[in-house]
C-alpha cells in the first residue's frame, strides 16, 4: 500500500498529508450518506413488516430506489425562508444539525488501525461532539421565529442535556475499566479475560459486567437522538414537526441526514464501548471490520424495534427517567465499579 | 513560518473577532453563539498547547452544557436593546477604568520577571505514550486532592443554594405518580356492563 501510494505521494508534494486526509475523510462520508439513505429504505421496510404492510415497493426492484427517488424529490424542491426569520441563523440551523454527526466520525475506528485520527482523547472527542448536536435544534427553532419550532428546541434542549449526564456516567464506567480513553484501546481490552480464553469471547465484553450502564446508554441514545418513543421533539400530534416545521426541501432533508447519521454513530459508539467493536464473537472465527459492520446494524435494528413497537412517552415522564431514574442508576453503578475494581474479586486484572 | 504558527494566528485572530462581537452584536442570541465561536477557537489554541483534556472539555462543558442553557435563557427574555444602551455613555468611565487596570495587572505579570515568557522556558516535547488526562487525573486526585474536593464542595453549596432560592411550591400543581399509573389494571377503570339487546329494531 505504502509503495503503491509513494508516486502519488511525490506529485503532491507537501500538501500530500493534507490530501490523503481529504481522501479518508470522503472514504468514510460517501459510504456513510449511502448508509443513511438506505437506513431510512430500512426503517419504512422493518416498520413496515412489523405492522403487517409490506412499505415501499414500487421504484426499483422491492423499493430498492425508493431512498434516490427521495433525496432527488427533496433536491429539487425550493427552500422557503419564512420572511420573519432570522435569515443567516436559520441556514446555519441544519448545518448545524448534521456537521457534529459527520465530525464524530474521525475518531471512531472501523478495525484496528482503520481510524482517521487515533486521538488519545477520544472518547471526550465523542462525548464533546455529541453535546453539540443540540445546537442546531435550538438555532433551527429559535431563527424560524414560528412558536411550534420555539417549542420544539426547548424540549429538545432540555432532552439532550438530561441525556447526555446519564450517558456522560455510562462511558465513566467503561472509562474505568479499560482505563483508556482511546476507543481502539477500549476495544482491545475488551478482548480479554477468562471467557475469552475459552473461546466466548463475546461473554468477555463491557456488556456484560456493564448490563444495567449497557442498558441506560442505549435507551439514552435513542432519548438523545429524539427518536420515538422519545421523539416528543417533533411529536406530530402536539408540535406538528417541531424544530422542522419551517423547513422545506434540502434544509430538512439536512436534518433528516443528521438525524439517521446520528443514529448509526451512536450504534457504533454502542457497538465499540460495549460489544467489542471489531471482535469476533468467538474464538474460532477471526476479527475483522464485519463484526463492527454488522453489531451496528444490530444496534440500529433495535432502534427501528423500538420506533415500531412504543407509544411515544409524554415528555414530563421523559424528564422523570433521565433525572429520576437514570442519573442516580449511573451515579450508583459508577461507585460500585469502582469499589469491585479495587477488591480481590475484580475481573479486569 | 511554521505550520502551527500559523494555526495558532488563524485561531487567536476568530478568537479576538468573536470576543469582539459578543459585546458588540446587536442581537443577544449571536451575541450568545459568538461566544459560542469564541470558546471553540480558545480550545484550539488549547489543543496546540497540547492540553488536549483542557481543551475537550471547555468545549464539552461551556458549549455543551453552559451554553446551551445560556441560549435558552436568552432566547426566552424579551430585551430590549435600545433601553440596554441608554446607559452606555454614564457606563464607560467605569467600564475603561476596569478594563485598563486589568490590562496593567496582566502587563505587569506577563512581562514581570518571575511569570514572562522569557522566565518560563519551553517544556520538553511530550514522549509518544505521554497522556494529559492520566497526569492531570494523577495530580488532581493525589498532590491536589484537598483543594480539589474543597472547590466541589463549594460547588455542590452553591448547587443546592441555587436550588433552594429559586424552589417554590406550587398548590395548584398536581403531582402524578407513575408507578401507580402503571399499575392500573383493566378492573380498575373499566366495568362491563351486560344489557339486554333491543328486540323490536325497526328496519
Amino acid at each position: 500500500m505504502e509503495q503503491l501510494l509513494q508516486p502519488v505521494a511525490q506529485l503532491f508534494g507537501p500538501l500530500w498529508p493534507l490530501v490523503w486526509t481529504l481522501v479518508k475523510i470522503v472514504a468514510i462520508i460517501a459510504p456513510l450518506m449511502i448508509c443513511v439513505a438506505y437506513l431510512t429504505y430500512a426503517e419504512r421496510k422493518v416498520i413496515g413488516y412489523m405492522q403487517v404492510r409490506i412499505g415501499p415497493n414500487r421504484v426499483g426492484p422491492i423499493g430498492l430506489l425508493q431512498p434516490m427517488a427521495d433525496g432527488m424529490k427533496l433536491l429539487f424542491k425550493e427552500i422557503i425562508v419564512p420572511s420573519g426569520a432570522n435569515k443567516g441563523l436559520f441556514i446555519l440551523g441544519p448545518i448545524f444539525a448534521l456537521a457534529p454527526a459527520l465530525v464524530a466520525w474521525a475518531v471512531i475506528p472501523f478495525g484496528e488501525g482503520m481510524v482517521v485520527a487515533d486521538l488519545n482523547a477520544g472518547l471526550l472527542f465523542l462525548l464533546a461532539v455529541a453535546s453539540l448536536e443540540v445546537y442546531g435544534v435550538i438555532i433551527a427553532g429559535w431563527a424560524s421565529n414560528s412558536k411550534y419550532p420555539f417549542l420544539g428546541a426547548m424540549r429538545a434542549s432540555a432532552q439532550m442535556i438530561s441525556y447526555e449526564v446519564a450517558m456522560g456516567f455510562a462511558l465513566i464506567c467503561v472509562l474505568l475499566i479499560s482505563a483508556s480513553l482511546n476507543l481502539t484501546d477500549i476495544v482491545m481490552s475488551q478482548g480479554k479475560g477468562m471467557f475469552h480464553d475459552m473461546g466466548l469471547s463475546f461473554l468477555s465484553w463491557n456488556w456484560l459486567p456493564l448490563l444495567p450502564m449497557f442498558v441506560v446508554f442505549v435507551i439514552s441514545g435513542i432519548a438523545e437522538t429524539n427518536r420515538a418513543p422519545f421523539d416528543v421533539v417533533e411529536g406530530e400530534a402536539e408540535i406538528v414537526a417541531g424544530h422542522m416545521v419551517e423547513y422545506s426541501g434540502m434544509a430538512f432533508a439536512l436534518f433528516f441526514l443528521g438525524e439517521y447519521a446520528n443514529m448509526i454513530l451512536v450504534s457504533a459508539m454502542t457497538s465499540i464501548l460495549f460489544l467489542g467493536g471489531w471482535l469476533s464473537p468467538v474464538g474460532f472465527l477471526p476479527d475483522g471490520f464485519h463484526w463492527f459492520a454488522l453489531k451496528t446494524a444490530f444496534i440500529l435494528f433495535l432502534f427501528l424495534w423500538a420506533r415500531a413497537t412504543f407509544p411515544r412517552f409524554r415528555y414530563d415522564h421523559i424528564m422523570r427517567l433521565g433525572w429520576k431514574v437514570f442519573i442516580p442508576i449511573t451515579l450508583v453503578w459508577v461507585i460500585v465499579v469502582a469499589v469491585w475494581m479495587m477488591t480481590p474479586l475484580s475481573i479486569w486484572r | 513560518m511554521e505550520f502551527k504558527t500559523f494555526v495558532f494566528y488563524v485561531m487567536a485572530a476568530i478568537l479576538v473577532f468573536a470576543a469582539v462581537r459578543v459585546v458588540t452584536a446587536r442581537n443577544p442570541v449571536h451575541a450568545a453563539l459568538f461566544l459560542v465561536l469564541s470558546f471553540f477557537s480558545a480550545s484550539g489554541i488549547w489543543l496546540l498547547l497540547e492540553a488536549e483534556f483542557l481543551a475537550i472539555t471547555l468545549v464539552l462543558v461551556y458549549v455543551g452544557a453552559v451554553m446551551v442553557l445560556f441560549l435558552f435563557v436568552v432566547m426566552m427574555l424579551d430585551i430590549n436593546i435600545e433601553r440596554m444602551r441608554q446607559g452606555f455613555w454614564s457606563n464607560l468611565p467605569v467600564g475603561a477604568l476596569v478594563g485598563i487596570l486589568l490590562v496593567v495587572q496582566m502587563a505587569l505579570v506577563l512581562g514581570g520577571r518571575y511569570f514572562g515568557v522569557e522566565a518560563m522556558p519551553a517544556p520538553p516535547a511530550a514522549s509518544e505514550t505521554y497522556s494529559n488526562t492520566r497526569e492531570i487525573g494523577r495530580l488532581l486526585y493525589t498532590e491536589y486532592v484537598y483543594p480539589f474536593e474543597l472547590a466541589s464542595l463549594v460547588l455542590l453549596v452553591a448547587m443546592v443554594a441555587a436550588v433552594t432560592l429559586t424552589l417554590r411550591k406550587r398548590k395548584d400543581a398536581r403531582h402524578l405518580n407513575p408507578a401507580e399509573q402503571i399499575a392500573v389494571r383493566r378492573e380498575d377503570r373499566v366495568r362491563l356492563v351486560s344489557m339486554p339487546a333491543e328486540k323490536d329494531q325497526q328496519p
